[in-house]
């Protein structure tokens, strides 16, 4: 016996549930199948940056979308999960750097991100905690940071109110097009049908994608991330720096989450963990960055399973072998912020089959050579 | 072969000598500055007292671990007060950090865990009060230090430790206030017989006991604690009789404790898969009888592996060495592997019984009041974990342990679940009207416990 609804979300991160969500809200019968719990990867084991600044511009007029969702989230979610104004801060270590960020205000400002440059001799005025080591910065007044575990699941209970059928453990190991109709089986052999499929498993999504004729490379991906223990609250911004090879942001309880660099996986099971030599790396960048922060317990370091494409931009759009098919996978690290709009996006595609955000720099054909295959 | 010995503790030692005896030169690692362990922890050398003093009735056997632990130390590459906060069971790598300020890595071929075992807590109102410790940190404090955690103490909880810990307080000339058993007196003598096999174990339990009573300490039975009185200090221990009138005696320090949970983070983060074991009512790494664990070249001694005592934990360490070279195709002698294997098997039919003496109250610790403090690191009370159990929960209802942790912050602050786990699992269990075995447990993630982050090299 198969279950029939009208579209099919293959994917519990933020933007899936989003989606299950914004489809439920526009009358459609919804199924999400998520392998796990929802969340459970990418979407809940990230930094928890909300942060439009530093993005590569064919991204901003999503994230721009997604920012206005996120000030709206406890509207949209039933709650907030804990979205906070803290500012980002970037900053620069070196003259090449602080060029990098001074190149990037021309960009932010054709879409409508207001960035303030933060000089050599401000920055250690109004941040004095920050290291000598760190020349200028770069200040987006309206970014911020949300808690990761929190996002999904409430973006789910959301969309189970909105009537869509959330199914958590359920691990798709089939997936066939005929007749207008996706049939998705499941592992205990379950099957699931709908005219529409949205694809968004994140680093599994790659392989979705093949199922139905279409290659995207995506490889595995695992961030690096780590907790101290809670000290007094004293770094409010968000920060990051040129070249991201350190993160961090201080939670008001006082625990200062620090991520950089990569991890190590296996998605087969799914399985993923911090690298020890990799954490205490970023430990030195964090420390070289706030000496304040030498001497901090690290408690608790972790990681999750996302997908990097060779651009580091996402999949996203219509496929181009399979009517009724959608991605939206491989958002290589940089996808929590973008989780809610994406969700509604994907739902203007799939029911309106149309939106107003550019989305020509994620086309699925974009890693096809001129040989047709991928390289 | 490169060995790695995790542990010094009576497990730690008999396997380090095991594989010295069949010429081996293991790394060994332990927190501590010397072996022993927990059980056998010594003073600092301007503190030395007698064993027979420290040790009581273990002193000839304190004595014999730590007088191995001297001949050893000088021939392996020993390393101690060394914390190894990450190990990978592929790479056989594990992460070190020396006190709190050397890194270092060390390759293996093949490792023992003998990681030991701290106390289970349940939390009852005003245990975050100062003055109110584990059992086991009671014990350490009068054992290493020489100091009492009060001057009138107060005991509750259950377990062999807890008559041990009131009679070592009593003896040192501590005024014990009360020990205040949650096992009903009936439990422990339907356990009685199965306890006989335990020959002197028993018969010393039973001594505890006596000696306390005879000496005008108050113990009481099958009681319910309801809380520890005080707002800056402990002013006083109150509990519920089995006939369910309430009880208090003045104190100003309690020690706490329902028995020991293994210490198994290091066991967890090398992949050893769990298993819930009903009995010890606690999630155990799975291991065979000789220490062998699923994932190859990895073998577990001692409570680490399973509550056992550290009789227990002296054959079991020497039983994983000899499965260690076994398994390295080096011969051994079956004789002395026989003998360990019945010593062991007949300690496991007293410990069994001994479980069933003092069983782990888990309709007390699910039945923690909603404003009492459950997390203690994180602020988090047992109503605030029900909450998040409700279908009307704003993110939805937690299913399992991992998710409750990530909506609710329950075990993630700087114990990791360590103290407040177990009885946060029986609080969730019974609130989603499920089974404890069936809601998970938290996940090891490293480091294994709070490491401090280093200054980078200063550039000149």
């Amino acid at each position: 016996m198969s279950e029939t609804c009208d579209a099919l979300v293959l994917g519990g991160g933020g933007a899936g549930c989003s989606a299950a969500l914004h489809l439920a809200k526009r009358g459609l019968r919804v199924i999400l199948l998520e392998r796990g719990l929802v969340g459970g990867q990418a979407s809940g084991v990230n930094y928890g940056g909300v942060r439009q600044q530093g993005r590569h511009a064919a991204e901003l007029p999503i994230a721009r979308r997604s920012r206005e969702m996120w000030g709206r989230m406890r509207e949209i979610a039933g709650t907030d999960a804990e979205f906070t104004v803290t500012t980002h801060l970037k900053l620069a270590r070196n003259a090449e750097e602080e060029a990098e960020l001074v190149a990037y205000l021309d960009i932010a400002r054709d879409y409508g991100l207001s960035l303030r440059m933060v000089g050599s001799n401000s920055i250690h005025l109004e941040y004095p905690w920050l290291s000598n080591s760190v020349v200028a910065g770069s200040l987006s007044p309206e970014d911020g940071s949300a808690n990761p575990r929190l996002l999904a699941p409430a973006l789910a209970h959301a969309a189970r109110a909105a009537g869509a059928v959330i199914c958590e453990g359920t691990r798709i190991v089939e997936l066939s097009y005929a007749g207008g109709m996706f049939l998705l089986r499941a592992e205990d052999g379950r099957e699931f049908q709908a005219p529409l499929l949205l694809n968004v498993a994140g680093f599994w999504g790659g392989a979705v994608a093949e199922a139905f004729g279409e290659k995207a490379p995506v490889a595995p991906m695992s961030p690096n991330m780590m907790v101290t223990e809670p000290l007094p609250y004293f770094i409010t911004p968000n920060i990051g720096v040129v070249g991201g090879n350190v993160y961090l942001r201080q939670i008001p309880r006082g625990n200062v989450i620090i991520g950089g660099g990569h991890g190590e996986s296996d998605p087969s099971k799914p399985w993923s963990r911090a690298l020890p030599e990799v954490s205490l790396q970023t430990q030195a960048h964090a420390v070289a960055l706030v000496p304040e922060l030498a001497g901090a317990h690290v408690i608790r370091s972790w990681s999750g399973i996302d997908g990097v494409t060779p651009d580091h931009l996402p999949v996203i759009g219509p496929s181009r072998t399979t009517p009724g098919l959608f991605h939206a996978f491989g958002f290589s690290g940089a996808g929590f912020q973008l989780g809610p709009a994406i969700g509604a996006i994907m739902t203007e595609l799939m029911v309106d089959h149309a939106t107003d955000v550019p989305l020509d720099a994620f086309r699925i054909d974009r890693f096809q050579t001129a040989a047709g295959d991928t390289p | 072969m490169r060995i790695a010995v995790i542990g010094a503790g009576p497990a730690g030692v008999r396997a380090v000598e095991t594989l010295v005896a069949a010429g081996h030169r293991p790394v060994w690692i332990d927190e501590a500055r010397e072996g022993g362990g927990r059980i056998y922890q010594r003073p600092p050398q301007s503190l030395r007292r007698d064993a027979r003093m420290l040790y009581g009735f273990e002193a000839r056997k304190a004595e014999g671990v730590h007088a191995t632990f001297e001949r050893l130390a000088p021939v392996v590459d020993w390393r101690p007060e060394t914390l190894v906060w990450h190990i990978r069971p592929q790479a056989r790598r594990l992460s070190t950090q020396h006190q709190g300020r050397t890194q270092a890595t060390v390759d293996y071929d093949a490792a023992i865990l003998c990681t030991g075992a701290m106390d289970r807590v349940v939390p009852v109102p005003g245990w975050t009060l100062p003055g109110v410790t584990t059992m086991g940190a009671a014990q350490i404090a009068l054992k290493t230090q020489g100091c009492s955690i009060g001057a009138r103490v107060a005991f509750v909880g259950t377990g062999p430790l807890l008559y041990l810990v009131a009679y070592q307080y009593a003896k040192a000339g501590v005024t014990v206030a009360a020990v205040v058993d949650t096992t009903p007196f009936a439990t422990k003598f339907a356990a009685a017989p199965g306890l006989l096999r335990g020959g002197a174990t028993f018969v010393k339990g039973i001594y505890y006991i006596g000696w306390l009573r005879a000496h005008g300490v108050r113990v009481v039975e099958g009681a319910t604690p309801v809380a520890i009185n005080g707002t800056t200090d402990v002013q006083g221990l109150r509990w519920r009789g089995s006939d369910g009138r309430e009880d208090l005696v003045a104190c100003d320090a309690v020690g706490m404790g329902w028995g020991l949970k293994p210490e198994a983070q290091l066991a967890d983060l090398a992949g050893v898969p769990f298993r819930f074991e009903p009995l010890q009512h606690s999630w155990i790494p799975e291991c065979d009888t000789s220490g062998r664990t699923p994932v190859e070249g990895h073998y577990l001694a001692g409570d680490g592996a399973a509550i056992g005592g550290a009789d227990v934990a002296e054959l079991a360490g020497a039983r994983a060495a000899l499965a260690l070279l076994q398994d390295a195709g080096q011969s051994v002698d079956a004789v002395r592997v026989a003998a360990l294997d019945r010593a062991l098997a007949g300690q496991q039919r007293f410990r069994i019984a001994l479980e069933r003496a003092f069983p782990y109250p888990a309709a007390l610790a699910a039945s923690v009041a909603d404003e009492t403090l459950l997390c203690r690191c994180e602020g988090l009370t047992a109503g605030e974990l029900r909450a998040a159990a409700r279908e009307d929960h704003d993110v939805g209802p937690a299913p399992e342990m991992n998710r409750a942790k990530a909506f609710t912050r329950v075990g993630m602050g700087r114990c990791q679940g360590r103290v407040c786990g177990p009885a946060a699992a029986e609080v969730l269990a019974a609130s989603l009207g499920r089974d404890v075995a069936s809601i998970g447990r938290l996940r090891g993630q490293s480091p294994v416990k709070p490491m401090p982050m280093l200054v980078p090299e200063a550039t000149p």
